[in-house]
C-alpha cells in the first residue's frame, strides 16, 4: 500500500533531488560569467562613448592624456567586411545552388560538402596566414604587402562555408513541387533557380549571410597579419591597398597597452561591436521566428 | 525528381536559352568547386612554406622547445604541449557544466518561457568575438582570480600543475577563458541532440518506473551521445584554434613549464605574437607550427563528421 504513495526519503527520490540541484548549479556556473562579461561591456565601454569617439583618428599610444577615436577603426570594418561579403556571398550562394539543385548525391557533391565542414572547422588564424603567404609576401597586388584587400580576403575564407551551409540549407527546404510547376511550364533550369526556388528560400538564405557577416566583423586573428592595422583617416580608394584598421585588431593592439587611455578606446570599440553583433544576431532571430510562423500556414 | 526532368530533356528550346542554362550550370559547379580549391590550397601553402624548416628539423621540432631566431634553432614544444593541454583541460571543465546546462533546459523543471530565455542567451553569446573576450579576461578575470591563484599555489604547490608563484597571466586563466568561449557551443549542440531524442524513449522508462534522472542518465544520454560527442569534438577544435582571447591572457612565453600558473604558449598565440616580424627561417618554422594546428584541427574535425555519420540516430 505504502508504495503506491510518493515517498521523500527513498533513494531514488534522494537521487533525484541532488541531479536536479546538480543541474541547477551547473546553469548558474555557466550564466554567470556570460552575464558579468555583457554587462561589463556594455557599462564599461558604453561609458566611453562620446561623439569625438566616431570622428577622431586614434593618437598613438603614450599620449597619456587623451586617445582620440576610433574612426578609422570603424570604417575600416565595414570596408573589410565589405570586400568578405563581396568575395563570399557571390560563390558561396552559387556553390550552394550547385549542391542543392544540380547535384545528385554523387561523390563530387559529398567531398564538397565534406570540405564545407572541413573549413569551418579550419581554425581562423590559418586563414590568416594563407592569405599572408599567397598574397601580403608575395606582394601578388600591385605591390602592396598589408592591406584592407587582403583582410578582406581572409575574412571571406571564414564567411564561405557558412554562405554555403545556409544557402544549401535553404534551397533544400523549398519543396520540390514548386520546380515541377516551374518546368512543367517550359521554364529552363536557370529561370526556375533564379526565379522560383532562390526567391522563396531568400529569407532563410539571407538570415544565414547575415549572421555569417556578423561572426567575420569580429574576428580578428586573420587581420592582425593581413590587413595589419592604421591610425590614419581612409580617404580614398587607394587605401585599400594599404595597411587599414579595423575594430577587432583596435581591441587586440589597445588592450594590450600600458596606458589607461587606450585600454578605455579598446573598451569602446568593444561596446560598439558586440552591440552591433548581438543587434543583428537579435534582429536575424526575430525575423526567423516570424517567417517560420508564417510558413507553417 | 531525376525521371521527371529527363521528360524534358527531348524538348527543343532555343539555342541561346540552352547555352544560358548550361553557362548557369558550370558556373556554379566551378563556384562549388572553389571550397575544395581554397581547403587543397591551404594545406598545400602551409605545406610548402614550412618545407625548409620541415627539412631542416624534422621531427624534432615537435619535441624540443628551444625557439631562438639569433642562434636559428627552432623547437615548439611548449606551444605544441600549451595548445593541448589548455584545450583538453577547458573540454574537461566545459562538458560537464555544459551538458548539465543542456539538461536543465531540455528537462521541465522551469516554465518553458525560462528555459527558452536561458538557452538563446546562450546561443547570442556564442556570437561575442573573441578578442572581447580577452579584453574582459585582461581586465575583469585575472584581478579577479589573482587572490584563490595564491592560495592554490599555497595550498597545492606541491603539485606539479601548480608549482609556480603566480604572476599576472598565465595557462589556467586561458583554460577559464575558453571554458566561457565553449560553453555556448557544447550547450547548444548538447540541446540540440536531447532534444531529439524521441519523447516515446523517455515515457517508455518513465512507464517502467524509472525515475528522473536514471531515464536521462539510462535513456536519454546514451541516444544523445553521438551528437553530443560530436559538439564536443566541434568544441575541441574552437579551442585548439583559438587565437585571440587566448593570445591575450597566456602571457606568452615560450620558457616550458609543467605549471598551469606560469605563462604559456599555445601554436595559434605563437603565431599571432611572431607572424608580423618574422623573418628568415623564422617564418619557415611558424609555418611548420602552422601546419602542426592544421593538421591537429583537421583530424578532430574529420573524426567529428564520420562519428556523426557512423553513429546518427535511427529512430
Amino acid at each position: 500500500m505504502n508504495s503506491l504513495f510518493y515517498q521523500k526519503n527513498s533513494s531514488r527520490n534522494i537521487g533525484d533531488k541532488v541531479f536536479t540541484s546538480l543541474s541547477l548549479i551547473c546553469v548558474v556556473i555557466a550564466i554567470l560569467p556570460l552575464i558579468f562579461l555583457v554587462t561589463y561591456i556594455l557599462i564599461k565601454g558604453g561609458a566611453q562613448i562620446t561623439p569625438e569617439l566616431f570622428t577622431l583618428e586614434p593618437n598613438p599610444p603614450g599620449d597619456d592624456l587623451d586617445a582620440g577615436g576610433i574612426n578609422p577603426a570603424l570604417i575600416g570594418t565595414l570596408i573589410i567586411t565589405t570586400i568578405a561579403s563581396i568575395i563570399a556571398i557571390p560563390v558561396g550562394v552559387g556553390g550552394g545552388i550547385y549542391l542543392a539543385e544540380y547535384s545528385k548525391g554523387g561523390p563530387f557533391s559529398r567531398f564538397i560538402r565534406f570540405g564545407v565542414n572541413v573549413l569551418a572547422g579550419v581554425p581562423s588564424i590559418i586563414a590568416g596566414v594563407f592569405i599572408y603567404a599567397l598574397i601580403v609576401s608575395t606582394k601578388i597586388l600591385f605591390g602592396s604587402m598589408y592591406s584592407g584587400l587582403a583582410g578582406g580576403m581572409a575574412l571571406s575564407i571564414l564567411m564561405l562555408p557558412t554562405v554555403i551551409k545556409t544557402t544549401d540549407e535553404g534551397l533544400k527546404l523549398v519543396p520540390n513541387e514548386l520546380r515541377y510547376a516551374s518546368l512543367g511550364v517550359g521554364a529552363s533550369m536557370y529561370t526556375t533557380i533564379l526565379k522560383i526556388t532562390l526567391p522563396s528560400a531568400f529569407r532563410s538564405i539571407a538570415t544565414g549571410v547575415v549572421l555569417g557577416i556578423a561572426r567575420a566583423a569580429g574576428e580578428t586573428a586573420p587581420l592582425i597579419f593581413t590587413a595589419l592595422f592604421s591610425y590614419y583617416y581612409i580617404t580614398g580608394f587607394g587605401d585599400l591597398f594599404y595597411e587599414m584598421g579595423s575594430l577587432a585588431v583596435l581591441i587586440y593592439n589597445f588592450a594590450l597597452e600600458p596606458y589607461d587611455a587606450q585600454n578605455k578606446l579598446a573598451w569602446a570599440a568593444s561596446f560598439i561591436l558586440v552591440l552591433s553583433i548581438l543587434s543583428v544576431n537579435i534582429f536575424s532571430r526575430i525575423l526567423a521566428a516570424f517567417t517560420e510562423k508564417t510558413k507553417r500556414v | 525528381m531525376e525521371e521527371k526532368l529527363a521528360l524534358f530533356k527531348n524538348r527543343k528550346r532555343f539555342g541561346i536559352e540552352k547555352n544560358i542554362d548550361i553557362i548557369f550550370k558550370n558556373t556554379a559547379l566551378v563556384l562549388s568547386s572553389f571550397v575544395a580549391i581554397i581547403l587543397l590550397g591551404i594545406v598545400l601553402v602551409v605545406f610548402f612554406q614550412s618545407f625548409e624548416s620541415f627539412s631542416r628539423y624534422g621531427l624534432k621540432f615537435l619535441v624540443t622547445s628551444e625557439w631562438n631566431p639569433v642562434k636559428d634553432e627552432y623547437g615548439a614544444f611548449t606551444a605544441i604541449y600549451g595548445t593541448l593541454i589548455t584545450s583538453f583541460l577547458s573540454l574537461l571543465i566545459t562538458i560537464p557544466l555544459g551538458v548539465g546546462t543542456a539538461i536543465f533546459i531540455t528537462e521541465d523543471f522551469v516554465p518553458k518561457v525560462f528555459r527558452e530565455i536561458i538557452g538563446s542567451f546562450v546561443e547570442l553569446l556564442a556570437a561575442i568575438p573573441s578578442v572581447v573576450l580577452g579584453l574582459w579576461a585582461i581586465f575583469v578575470m585575472e584581478p579577479f582570480f589573482r587572490a584563490s591563484f595564491v592560495f592554490l599555489h599555497n595550498f597545492f604547490g606541491w603539485v606539479p600543475l601548480f608549482s609556480t608563484e603566480p604572476t599576472g597571466r598565465n595557462s589556467l586563466l586561458a583554460i577559464l577563458i575558453l571554458v566561457v568561449m565553449l560553453l555556448p557551443i557544447v550547450t547548444s549542440i548538447a540541446r540540440d541532440s536531447l532534444n531529439q531524442v524521441p519523447k516515446k524513449l523517455r515515457n517508455a522508462s518513465y512507464g517502467i518506473g524509472a525515475s528522473r534522472w536514471k531515464t536521462i542518465f539510462s535513456v536519454i544520454l546514451p541516444a544523445a551521445l553521438s551528437g553530443i560527442m560530436a559538439g564536443v569534438l566541434l568544441a575541441l577544435g574552437r579551442a585548439m584554434g583559438e587565437t585571440m582571447a587566448v593570445t591575450m591572457i597566456i602571457g606568452n612565453s615560450n620558457a616550458f613549464s609543467w605549471s598551469l600558473l606560469s605563462p604559456g604558449y599555445t601554436i595559434s598565440s605563437m603565431l599571432a605574437n611572431q607572424f608580423g616580424e618574422a623573418d628568415g627561417s623564422q617564418v619557415s618554422s611558424l609555418f611548420y607550427a602552422a601546419f602542426v594546428l592544421m593538421i591537429l584541427s583537421l583530424v578532430v574535425n574529420i573524426f567529428a563528421q564520420w562519428l556523426v555519420k557512423k553513429f546518427s540516430l535511427k529512430y
